[in-house]
């Protein structure tokens, strides 16, 4: 039981910290109806950056210029990459996105090579805040959901009583009808972009010191991130959260349950093949639950896509 | 009106089946096939040639979904995986179970294997186009590729699955044991696959493949479900795919986990759309200029990806059509009898824009030694000059290099399009 209370948690952290990109991710792409898919890059810059930071002045002040120096770099990219891009159509930008996020890892592998950098938490956060019948709860991962909770009220509060959420909620559906009322439609565009890529890189600057902060830290949350808005349902904010919890436990209880898929078989009456060692099924007999962990997100994709192919809370087709 | 006419009148009158203009490029290619062995005759360069045809054939059938069509998939490695995988086990059952099968068909039982998990996928991926469809497409080949790791039975877990392509049966008194034995063998399934997959684009159903991509609801009014037609177009790319991933095996003999992943499907959309995804020899010419820029430039360099990732940002930024799209739009001033006015300004800006890649690359290499080169080795050599990359000199030099023939790209860069402008000029008739 204590064992499930730490999973609770630390899958919270994780689903969180996940949501932080999920929200930007969704923003991007019910405005302009392309996926960005360097958005993960933008996580891993947050991080590069954050570290830069911290080498001269501590973690806190990285916290604030990171965000802020990587959702410029987004806004910079909207605007004289993808701009010019979107009048080939979405296909291509897709295209430009990817070729975005191979460019990003090599231009971070030049300037600070391929090994882990040593980002770490800041020394006022490291402490254990709690334990739960033995098991340690570092300060630092509580700071981590407080972040990700206070990200994601502010969007919320933003998007929904602001003046400026009202004009982007009506741009991302009637683009030329605000327009034509006087508002700068391709400024909004920048703008989401930016600060869609700047969450993503104050996701990657909180995490940075707990995942490692190393080149092919976009590669390994990158497909996750597309994973879960596509079960969320693409455009949808909620969509994106539930998911993004979802994912996060189901990887956390995956990886701490160490059952074997043989005893799960057994249990609801297959019997175990003797020569087990030149069997063609011989795997699913071995496996764990923990080594599946890293397949069943991609599973549940499948499934939610086979089932409801709008995503659990998208109301449409795309 | 006339439009009309001209179209019935065409249709009426007995065209030949097939044409000399059409079928000289095949001869052309295949008689280059024929001796470029004899030409490169190093075991590297026979190394290369064999990539570079099953890169081709990859590319193709890539393009069957990208450029034919409209589907983006960031997946496809996994049925020219899934073909290789299944063609290492035959590999390994002729050589321990008495399975009797020529080695020189081995590659169609591949493309059958990644027919039948292309059909499989196709069933449910191919319900939508555009950005589901690659969305989906990325999930699937995750799922693969991270599921190769675990199933040890059939993927081999991370070393991968063996083989040796030397113990079937003779054939024409063959035993492939020598690279240009297997040359000649992956030669004949390029030139087979790539006639397949022509010929295919041409079939009333590939035509219809390019009507879905253009407008999906307008081809749905005209009667044809724009579900299948994707489906057919999937399943026929995952056959073609699965024949490559069978050339792999027999070249290569080993299949990882390599072959299924990302980055693998990665490259093959960047080869294709650096060839330009319009184009039926677009992904052909993508092949061979990637695998020949992969080969040098990693020789001499460690940052070539950094030049790939740039070269293909900047293609899909400037150049949407790729390399043969910028081959093809010199078409129209040829055509017009103009192309001679080019000649100059292109010779104009030759020199400043060698001499700005150049000076640009070395900067980054200059950079990239100072950075990232062991404490105290600071000589370094570009281009058989050697000097220190900590002093001064160099840098300045390549900084004013850059930025000078930056400056000279600018001044010319109007009077070029001016020359372009006029070459494409189309006289009106009077």
């Amino acid at each position: 039981m204590e064992l499930f209370f730490v999973n609770i948690l630390d899958g919270l952290v994780t689903g969180l910290l996940l949501f932080m990109l999920c929200s930007g991710l969704t923003l991007i792409f019910s405005m302009m109806g392309v996926l960005n898919f360097a958005h993960a890059s933008f996580y891993m810059l947050g991080a590069y950056f954050a570290y830069k930071i911290s080498t001269y002045t501590g973690f806190w002040p990285g916290l604030v210029i990171a965000p802020v120096l990587v959702g410029i770099a987004g806004a910079l990219v909207e605007r004289y990459g993808l701009r010019r891009v979107h009048q080939y159509g979405h296909v291509p930008e897709l295209i430009f996105t990817f070729g975005l996020a191979l460019l990003i890892e090599e231009v971070v592998q030049f300037f600070f090579g391929k090994n882990q950098m040593a980002y770490d938490e800041p020394h006022i956060l490291d402490f254990t805040a709690f334990t739960i019948a033995g098991n340690a709860f570092p300060a630092y991962k509580v700071f981590m959901i407080f972040m990700a909770m206070a990200v994601f009220l502010v969007l919320l509060y933003i998007l929904t009583r602001t003046r400026v959420g009202m004009i982007i909620q009506a741009a991302l559906s009637y683009p030329n009808t605000v327009q034509n009322l006087g508002h700068n439609v391709p400024l909004v565009f920048m703008g989401v972009f930016g600060v869609g890529t700047a969450l993503a890189g104050l996701a990657g600057v909180i995490a940075g010191p707990v995942l490692g902060t190393f080149p092919g830290m976009a590669a390994v949350l990158g497909s996750i991130v597309f994973v879960t808005i596509v079960i969320g349902g693409l455009g949808s904010l909620w969509g994106a959260l539930v998911a993004s919890l979802l994912i996060g436990w189901l990887q956390t209880f995956a990886a701490s349950y160490n059952i074997v898929i043989g005893d799960v078989l057994m249990s609801i009456g297959f019997s175990k093949p003797v020569n087990i060692d030149d069997g063609a099924f011989r795997d699913l007999w071995t496996l764990t639950v923990s080594q599946i962990g890293p397949i069943l997100p991609f599973l549940l994709m499948v499934l939610v896509l086979a089932i409801r192919p709008q995503g659990l809370f998208g109301k449409r087709e795309t | 009106m006339s439009v009309v006419k001209k179209v019935s009148a065409e249709s009426n009158t007995t065209a030949p089946w097939i044409s000399a203009s059409q079928i000289t490029p095949w001869i052309l290619a295949i008689v280059f096939l024929l001796i470029l062995p004899l030409i490169f005759t190093s075991g590297s360069a026979l190394t290369i040639m064999n990539q570079m045809a099953i890169t081709i054939i990859f590319a193709l059938a890539y393009n069957m979904l990208l450029g034919q069509g409209g589907m983006l998939s960031f997946g496809h490695a996994v049925y020219m995986g899934i073909g290789g995988f299944f063609c290492v086990h035959l590999m390994n059952m002729i050589e321990y179970d008495n399975l009797w099968l020529p080695l020189p068909f081995l590659p169609l039982f591949g493309g059958l294997f990644g027919l039948i998990s292309a059909m499989f996928i196709g069933s449910f991926s191919t319900s939508r186009a555009g950005t589901v469809f690659a969305m989906i497409s990325l999930g699937v080949g995750e799922l693969i590729a991270a599921s190769s790791i675990i199933v040890v039975a059939f993927f081999g877990g991370e070393e991968g699955i063996g083989g040796d392509r030397t113990m079937g049966p003779s054939t024409f008194g063959l035993d492939f044991a020598s690279q240009i034995e297997v040359y000649y063998l992956t030669a004949t399934w390029l030139v087979i696959s790539a006639l397949a997959m022509f010929l295919f684009s041409r079939t009333p159903i590939g035509r219809i493949a390019n009507a879905v991509r253009d407008n999906e609801e307008r081809a749905e009014f005209l009667g044809y479900s724009q579900r299948n037609v994707r489906f057919i177009s999937f399943c026929a790319s995952g056959f073609f795919a699965g024949i490559a991933g069978g050339l792999f095996a027999i070249n290569y003999e080993i299949l990882t986990e390599e072959n299924l992943n990302l980055a693998t499907s990665g490259s093959i959309l960047l080869i294709t759309f650096l060839g330009g995804v319009g184009f039926f020899v677009g992904p052909i010419i993508g092949a061979i200029v990637f695998t020949l820029l992969q080969t040098v430039l990693s020789l001499y360099t460690e940052i070539w990806q950094l030049y790939l990732g740039t070269l293909f940002v900047l293609t899909v930024m400037f150049f949407p059509f790729g390399l043969t799209g910028l081959i093809a739009i010199h078409l129209q001033p040829y055509k017009l009898g103009k192309i001679s006015i080019l000649f100059r300004p292109y010779l104009h800006m030759v020199v400043p824009a060698v001499v700005c890649v150049l000076s640009l690359s070395s900067l980054l290499e200059i950079a990239f030694h100072a950075k990232h080169a062991a404490i105290g080795e600071e000589q370094m050599s570009l281009f058989g000059i050697g000097f220190n990359s900590h002093s001064f000199l160099p840098w300045m030099i390549v900084i004013v290099l850059s930025i000078g023939s930056g400056w000279m790209i600018r001044r010319i860069a109007p009077g070029l399009n001016e020359s372009w402008d006029e070459a494409n000029y189309v006289e009106p008739r009077v």
